[in-house]
């Protein structure tokens, strides 16, 4: 067959070209955003010197340390975790087919929160410090990451389970994803019995999700399995197209609908794992991110991912950098901010009825 | 030929659908297959594109069983348009440039964008193709979904009930259009359909499907009344008028 007739379509080539100034632009907050977020705090530096030691042309070099050692590495946690959250919470939203879907919504969050502190208290991988700006060091990122990843593997499972043997409802597995979320934070708080003191308030600590916690070490073990996803998810951009076409449309494209929704999962479950086991439970980003990107660029996976990754971002640095400004010596952690964001959203979208 | 089936059979479980399902389709025949509700038409062109797995029998494209190919070569060669249509907040140039999927490595090329644009021309979709298809009617919907599997560019392409949302206009447009496809471009299409005096004006080939079996296929100019009855249990007349086989049912 050959339809070719040599020309090209101009209305649609100006219409996804409109779409990558919006995403450009989206990438020229996210910097502004950056200088800005390192710039405040409880010490403020002036944006220019930021700048300027950011490309490493800095004159005086007496906020080298606070920027490179803590607000730099802060920042970046927030762009990575905020990407990788948000990409997983979209993949979620396409692959089960529910506007409703993210790594919080469905509690593999608090499985990952769960399979982490019990990796720290009873499998001793890590150590609790009395301090309160980092409670704990682990001291085996592998080892409580892999725990975590195990437990997050669980929870999905039991999520695949529900929303496609038994073909329910969207509601019905957000329900699931409820139960399994509060089961694993009873489990979390029934590991406490077995906790001392110090251990005791880190793990009351981690229900709090803080992107300070990360080191540039963690930091790096955190870009490195994001970006991967990212590009795992990005890849099967069109795979996620066809899906949103219908099952029986996406099988007939040559797409293999159920392996694709079954290491999407499991590739959520990584990123879930990682993040959380570091940061603690962050929630809504996964949810709202997806939601307000595809508001601005439409349905289309090609443009929704790198959309999700640079709003994710956005949010998440937003949310911290307001956390620490907001009520100044004290600092909000971030997920506090984002579920004053998040839990708003979560219900309007309830009340109106999600058709995506 | 460019399809040829040999003894398939289905079962969902432990219930069978067909059995020694066996036919042959040469190269630019239009095929109908039908039969009363749920004797498994549908059923029937998903084992063909092997959305579902047939549990016996061959399916040889151009002497090629597609059984043994990749997922994404089957998708070259035959195209689907399923019963119902899924939409989303995608616009129908999206939609209709998804079919390029099975061709596309990493991006899609400016080849595809032109065979796009080619189809949405041929099937005077222009005024609709920056529009978003949850916003639009079954029949464009519809119109949408041909257009997506005919990008495909593929040998075969299989139609469950197209012109069941259609209106009368676009019912004669669709299945001209589709015949002049299949004249021109070298493709055969295998189509469901419920209407007779539709099928028997344009389709060239039918199969009447009655409880698991094939029972009785030809051209269509072989179709009785009494066949019709076997199948559907309706007591009808065939008359020519103005040219074209018209049934009309003479029970009800
Ligand atoms: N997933 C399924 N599991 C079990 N049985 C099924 C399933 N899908 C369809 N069936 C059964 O298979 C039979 C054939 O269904 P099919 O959809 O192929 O019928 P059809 O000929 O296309 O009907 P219609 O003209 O109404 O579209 C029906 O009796 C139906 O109940
Ligand atoms: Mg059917």
């Amino acid at each position: 067959m050959h339809f070719d007739n040599e020309e090209l379509p101009a209305a649609y080539l100006q219409y996804t070209r409109t779409k990558i100034i919006i995403l450009c632009i989206g990438v020229i907050i996210l910097f502004f955003l950056l200088i800005l977020s390192i710039s405040s705090g409880a010490v403020s530096i002036p944006p220019i010197e930021v700048f300027q030691t950011l490309i490493g042309e800095s004159v005086s070099l007496k906020w080298n340390k606070i920027i490179l050692s803590i607000r730099l590495p802060q920042a970046l946690t927030a762009i990575v975790a905020g990407a990788g959250l948000g990409c997983a919470g979209l993949a979620m939203q396409s692959i089960l087919r529910n506007p409703l879907a993210s790594p919080f919504t469905f509690g593999i969050a608090h499985a990952a929160a769960f399979g982490a502190a019990f990796s720290i208290i009873i499998l001793g991988s890590g150590v609790m410090q009395n301090s309160s700006i980092n409670p704990y060091v682990i001291d085996n990122p592998f080892a409580t990451t892999f725990v975590a990843f195990i437990s997050c593997l669980l929870a999905t499972a039991v999520i695949l389970l529900i929303s496609h043997l038994k073909r329910a409802t969207p509601e019905v597995t957000v329900l699931a994803g409820v139960a399994i979320g509060s089961l694993c934070t009873a489990a979390t708080m029934f590991l406490q019995l077995f906790a001392d003191d110090t251990q005791l308030a880190a793990v009351v600590f981690w229900t709090f999700g803080d992107v300070s916690r990360a080191d540039w070490g963690e930091l790096a073990i955190m870009a490195v399995v994001t970006v991967l996803s990212l590009v795992y998810f990005y890849y099967h951009r069109w795979d996620y197209n066809a899906i949103d076409a219908g099952d029986e449309t996406a099988s007939s494209l040559g797409v293999h609908v159920a392996r694709i929704r079954i290491v999407g999962m499991i590739v959520v479950s990584v990123i879930t794992a990682v993040i959380m086991s570091f940061l603690g439970i962050i929630g809504f980003v996964g949810l709202i991110s997806p939601h307000i990107i595809r508001r601005i660029v439409g349905d289309d996976h090609r443009f929704t991912i790198p959309g999700t990754i640079i709003m994710g971002a956005i949010l998440l640095l937003a949310s911290d950098t307001v956390g620490r400004v907001i009520i100044v010596p004290h600092v909000v952690p971030v997920s506090v901010v984002t579920s004053f964001l998040g839990a708003p959203m979560f219900l309007y979208l309830l009340v109106r009825g999600y058709n995506r | 030929m460019i399809l040829t089936v040999g003894g398939l059979s289905f079962q969902y479980k432990s219930r069978e659908i067909f059995n020694d399902v066996t036919f042959e389709l040469g190269r630019n025949e239009v095929l109908a297959i039908m039969g009363p509700n749920g004797v498994g038409k549908t059923t029937l062109l998903r084992c063909l594109n092997l959305i579902l797995k047939p549990t016996g029998g061959t399916i040889m494209v151009e002497e090629q069983n597609i059984m043994h190919l990749a997922k994404r070569d089957v998708a070259k060669r035959l195209g689907y348009v399923p019963q119902k249509q899924e939409s989303g907040r995608m616009t129908a140039f999206d939609a209709i440039l998804l079919g390029r999927r099975p061709h596309i490595t990493w991006d899609i090329s400016e080849k595809d964008l032109k065979i796009v644009h080619g189809v949405i021309k041929r099937l005077n979709l222009e005024h609709l193709s920056l529009q978003y298809i949850d916003q639009m009617s079954g029949g464009e919907l519809q119109k949408v979904s041909i257009a997506r599997a005919l990008v495909q560019e593929p040998d075969l392409l299989l139609l469950d009930e197209p012109t069941s949302s259609l209106d009368l206009k676009n019912q004669l447009e669709i299945l001209s259009e589709i015949r002049n496809i299949t004249r021109f471009h070298s493709v055969s299409v295998i189509m469901t359909m419920h209407d007779l005096n539709l099928a028997l004006r344009f389709l060239n080939k039918f199969i009447f499907l009655k409880s698991g079996m094939i029972y009785s296929a030809g051209t269509c100019k072989d179709v009785t009344p009494e066949m019709i009855h076997d199948v559907y249990g309706v007591q009808t007349a065939i008359r020519e008028m103005y040219g074209y086989p018209v049934v009309i049912p003479l029970t009800g």
